[in-house]
């Protein structure tokens, strides 16, 4: 299974580190001493931006973590710009998000890392303060990129300190999936859009012999369902500034409730591990006949001959929304470095964002409104879901967020769930922890 | 071996050049040359143990003295604050180490009498004559080749309490069929610590087999002369002999076993909450994914240090009884 998010675990990587120790690994990465604000000088370098590369033949190493059913169709995509720009030649590196995260940094900093790639937004503003990678604003003017051909949230997650450092390529968020062949035998016909009539479907897929419908996990993607739920009762998890984690308001204490009454009303058994309940959902029969996961599970429910059916979040709280994250394009310290690199790079975001209702093909959201409304997307299998397009919510662009939120609300999220503390004091704890951190990481960065 | 052989072999060439001319100079040749010679014999290893190992502990203790992000420019030295924050109770650093530390002493201290024991036992039958013991000494050595990733994602699945085989054939035999072996303590340590010796009991059992062929026949036979049973035998003969390797063993396992880390990150990932975080695998979180390198070398230091004075204990220990 491959997840678009930094929650998955790199094994081999982590091994061969963990046993030689903080040491060693740090030793390889702080070569050169050259300072950030050298590598980000960059930002002015190449010339005016017309979309066609005209410099010498060049180079470009471009890094992503399409591991999963989203791989085949990126390099689909790369082969088809490379006949067209004979003149930039592109490497392409494909990389775990896991491992991703940990290496760009280093890679980077050392001068052997990505020209250009692909990262989640809620990373560019810690890698814009790391000075990893550089403002591409220029890019975004080129482009004609406007807020209005945006979901205005992904359009200002993407921005942080005035500058903005991504290019959206597309939108994925949660969505709920259920079985095909249980709503039938459940009588179920539409799917549920609400609390009430969500709870219904889980009552009617009981009685037709589903005897646990729906599996709360209590790891991924259990925090996203916590976020989504929050959002809908009203709540913020972050301050927008980034000095203080909230997510232990009434609202987040509600949703978390939510989701543990799943397991205490028998919805649920009680201790699912760690992708348990997605291998659930594909057993035939189902052993949980709905499930909520993110929608770049799409090709894999399909490779599996799944007969799946797919819907946004139904409404818990009092409005619609659900977290979602978006893949954005950027360009590295690296390459700012070399004009002509520099410029390529922009050609290569220029062309691939130009064809990313072929993207919809890897069962993502195509970012950009006019693409969304075209016909690959209309027909495709997320079109529910990119109906849904403005409930949708981003973390706000806080450098160092996606590792704070890793040590505190996800602890608590699979705390909670696993039953062994109350929704409330795991929250209160965690919460707590996580604006001390918030508040150490504002005097590390700067605000 | 080989491989070491020939530089040194050329060192000593070289070093007998020396020799001459060191005669020349009127000193004591003998002494001289004895002087260097073993160190150009070491230097081999030497070179790559400076290179590898020394060099990079102490580069970590500077690291430990900074706030150290490698990827941001400035990187302040900030003294002892790492390792005063360890033993600050109200900091964020001294909860989660000293919780990843107990969990490596509660996973060592279950572990390693297990280790211990089971191979040694497992060497006593190996070490028997019957039909096919080429083959079951080669089944139980076969968990020890695989990696951690394989073992602990398959073992992460067949424990599962939900979809897993453990608990399905225990229902099936009619026991309870609902632990949560991968997200519940203590259920959690057992797995963790029985995934652990069916992994690695080959490796001490193979020691163990070798002590037990070095025990001399002889010494067997004047017991069994004597009139020793099997079981005095077993108490006179064969402990007495297997001392050393038992030593051996047993710092071993207790390093290996204070080092454990992917059992951990891929089996439960630490659940429920961080109770099953240990400290190699705090000290990854904190240095590779939190870059925070200075707070994860001053965790690497108190840990060695502990480390350190259990194997002092340990050794302590064992020089005691010898004197009995």
């Amino acid at each position: 299974m491959t997840r678009p998010d930094s929650t998955n675990f790199s094994r081999r990587r982590f091994l061969a580190v963990g046993g030689g120790v903080a040491a060693g690994a740090a030793l390889t990465a702080c070569g050169g001493g050259k300072s950030a604000d050298e590598a980000a000088g960059g930002t002015d370098s190449g010339s005016e931006f017309t979309g066609k590369y005209t410099g010498p033949a060049v180079t470009l190493s471009y890094w992503n973590g399409f591991t999963g059913g989203d791989g085949p169709f990126m390099d689909e995509l790369v082969k088809r710009f490379q006949t067209e720009n004979p003149k930039i030649t592109i490497k392409q590196n494909t990389i775990q998000w896991a491992d991703f995260y940990q290496k760009v940094p280093a890679a980077v900093t050392a001068g052997k890392g990505p020209d250009v790639g692909v990262m989640h937004q809620d990373q560019l503003a810690t890698n814009a303060v790391r000075k990893i990678i550089v403002p591409v604003d220029d890019v975004a003017s080129a482009l004609g990129l406007k807020e209005s051909d945006f979901s205005p949230q992904n359009w200002k997650a993407g921005i942080y300190q005035d500058k903005r450092y991504g290019i959206p390529l597309d939108v994925h968020s949660l969505a709920m999936y259920w079985r095909e062949d249980a709503a039938e035998s459940a009588g179920m016909t539409d799917p549920p859009t609400d609390a009430d009539s969500f709870d219904q479907a889980l009552q009617a897929l009981q009685k037709s012999g589903q005897d646990e419908p729906f599996w709360m996990p209590s790891r991924w993607p259990s925090h996203l369902i916590f976020l989504s739920l929050l959002w809908q009762n009203g709540g913020e998890p972050y301050a927008e500034d980034g000095s203080k984690a909230t997510f232990d308001s009434e609202e987040g204490i509600e949703a978390l409730t939510w989701q543990v009454e799943q397991i205490k009303k028998g919805y649920s058994p009680e201790n699912v591990a760690i992708d348990t309940q997605y291998v659930g959902f594909k057993n035939n029969p189902p052993k949980t006949a709905i499930t909520w996961d993110g929608i770049w599970q799409i090709n894999d429910l399909k490779g599996a001959d799944v007969p799946f059916g797919i819907a946004p979040l139904p409404k818990i709280g009092d409005q619609e929304a659900v977290w979602a994250n978006s893949h954005n394009f950027f360009i590295s310290s690296q390459a700012s470095k070399d004009d002509n690199k520099f410029d390529a790079a922009r050609v290569f975001i220029d062309w691939m964002s130009k064809q990313s209702a072929e993207w919809a093909g890897a069962g993502m959201v195509p970012a950009r409104k006019s693409i969304r409304e075209g016909s690959e997307v209309t027909s495709s299998t997320q079109a529910p879901i990119a109906e849904s397009i403005d409930t949708m919510r981003f973390l706000p662009p806080v450098p160092g967020l996606g590792d704070v939120q890793a040590q505190t609300l996800e602890i608590a999220v699979n705390e909670a769930t696993l039953l062994k503390t109350s929704p409330e004091d795991a929250l209160k704890d965690a919460a707590g922890k996580a604006t001390t951190a918030m508040e150490e990481n504002l005097k590390k960065y700067g605000s | 071996m080989a491989v070491t052989t020939t530089p040194a072999t050329a060192a000593g060439r070289r070093e007998g050049d020396a020799i001459a001319a060191g005669g020349r100079g009127g000193g004591s040749p003998a002494l001289r040359s004895h002087g260097i010679t073993p160190w150009l014999f070491l230097a081999p290893y030497l070179v790559l143990f400076l290179a590898f190992v020394i060099a990079p502990a102490v580069y970590g203790i500077w690291i430990s003295l900074h706030d150290w992000d490698y990827t941001l420019p400035g990187k302040p030295f900030v003294g002892l604050d790492n390792y005063t924050a360890l033993f600050d109770p109200d900091s964020l650093a001294y909860e989660r180490f000293w919780r990843s530390m107990r969990a490596t002493a509660i996973f060592t201290i279950l572990s390693v009498p297990l280790l211990i024991v089971i191979p040694l036992l497992v060497a006593l039958a190996m070490n028997q004559k019957f039909r096919g013991r080429n083959a079951f000494r080669a089944i139980y050595f076969a968990p020890y080749v695989l990696g951690v990733a394989v073992v602990a994602v398959m073992w992460r699945f067949l424990l599962d309490n939900n979809i897993g085989m453990v608990n399905y054939y225990l229902g099936k035999l009619g026991l309870p069929d609902d632990i949560a072996w991968t997200t519940s303590v203590p259920a959690a340590w057992f797995a963790l610590v029985g995934v652990t010796v069916w992994w690695t009991l080959g490796f001490n059992a193979v020691i163990y087999l070798a002590g037990l062929q070095d025990i001399p026949k002889e010494l067997y036979e004047a017991a069994e002369v004597d009139g020793a049973s099997a079981w005095q035998r077993f108490r006179n003969v064969t402990l007495p002999g297997l001392r050393p390797v038992t030593i051996f063993v047993l710092m071993v396992t207790i390093i290996a076993s204070a080092n454990m880390f992917g059992q951990a990150y891929l089996m439960t990932r630490g659940a429920p909450g961080t109770e099953t975080r240990t400290a190699i695998y705090q000290i990854a979180e904190t240095g590779l994914r939190q870059f925070q390198m200075g707070s994860a070398a001053a965790m690497s230091y108190v840990l060695t240090l502990v480390l350190m004075i259990t194997s002092l204990v340990v050794f302590w220990l064992l020089r005691e009884r010898s004197a009995d």
